[in-house]
């Protein structure tokens, strides 16, 4: 076993277990801290891939500033522990069930698709590695996708005014 | 190198975890850090076909992703905050004007 895998192993336990703690969190703010720990070993296997500048958006802006959000609005609501009604009891066993389902159907056909994607992939994997992927993402933002990069601007504003508009209190 | 496969593979146990979550939890806030969760799940599968193929479309991709998915935290945790304050409960099963 190489130590990129076992590096990969590692930080995949480490986002999986986040992931089953945020399920069982009876608290939210617990479960918050879980969905932290989650982002931030997915942001060490994104660099593991060499998608350094993804990483560094993963910590800043889910890790950062969306997380820290919803800290926020717990803390703002007060939320306390999940009462828990009986009143659906069709998510029960089902639910576990066809999530695992799911969760197959997902990784097997992606997966079969990833074998063809790996045997088409020529030497494009090595310019990757070669030059600084930052830099040709930077160009790849502000020369070809620059539009769609400058509408993203406009529904930031346009989601900013959105959040204003539902919590403000009416006079 | 880490085969692509293990990446897509923890992508689909991520997604099918956040899917439980949101199946299974009763706080809104929770529901929707599981919605976020599965948006990660995806933002791996894309970074990882972006390293198998060679190219940087999928990471670019992410960018995007994550662009929108701040600007619905900021919508949906003011939707959140909208109903604690109208019907005093963050319970789902509270909130069912809609229900028959």
């Amino acid at each position: 076993m190489t130590a990129e895998l076992l590096v990969f192993f590692l930080l995949a336990a480490l986002s999986v277990a986040g992931a089953v703690s945020l399920i069982f969190q009876k608290h939210p703010i617990h479960s918050a801290l879980s969905l932290i720990v989650v982002m931030v070993a997915l942001a060490g296997l994104y660099l593991l891939m060499g998608a350094e500048f993804v990483a560094a958006v993963q910590i800043i802006v889910y890790g950062g500033a969306i997380m820290v959000l919803f800290v926020f609005v717990i803390m703002l609501l007060n939320a306390g522990l999940e009462e828990h009604t009986s009143e659906s009891k069709l998510a029960g066993f089902p639910g576990i069930l066809l999530a695992l389902a799911l969760m197959g159907f997902v990784a097997t056909t992606l997966a079969r698709s990833a074998g063809s994607f790996v045997s088409s992939a020529t030497d494009g994997g090595k310019i990757v590695a070669n030059l600084s992927s930052t830099r040709q993402l930077s160009t790849m933002i502000f020369k070809d996708f620059v539009y769609p990069f400058e509408l993203t601007s406009f529904l930031i504003l346009i989601a900013i005014l959105g959040a204003i508009v539902l919590a403000q209190r009416e006079s | 190198m880490v085969p692509t496969t293990y990446y897509i593979v923890l992508s689909a146990i991520l997604f099918g975890l956040g899917v439980l979550a949101f199946l299974f939890k009763r706080n809104i806030i929770t529901i929707f850090m599981s919605i976020e969760l599965m948006l990660n799940a995806v933002n791996l599968a894309f970074v990882a076909f972006s390293q198998a193929s060679g190219k940087l479309d999928g990471q670019l991709f992410v960018l995007f992703v994550i662009i929108v998915a701040a600007a619905e935290a900021a919508v949906g945790l003011g939707i959140v905050i909208l109903i604690a304050r109208n019907r005093q409960t963050l319970n789902v099963e509270r909130v069912d004007l809609l229900k028959l």
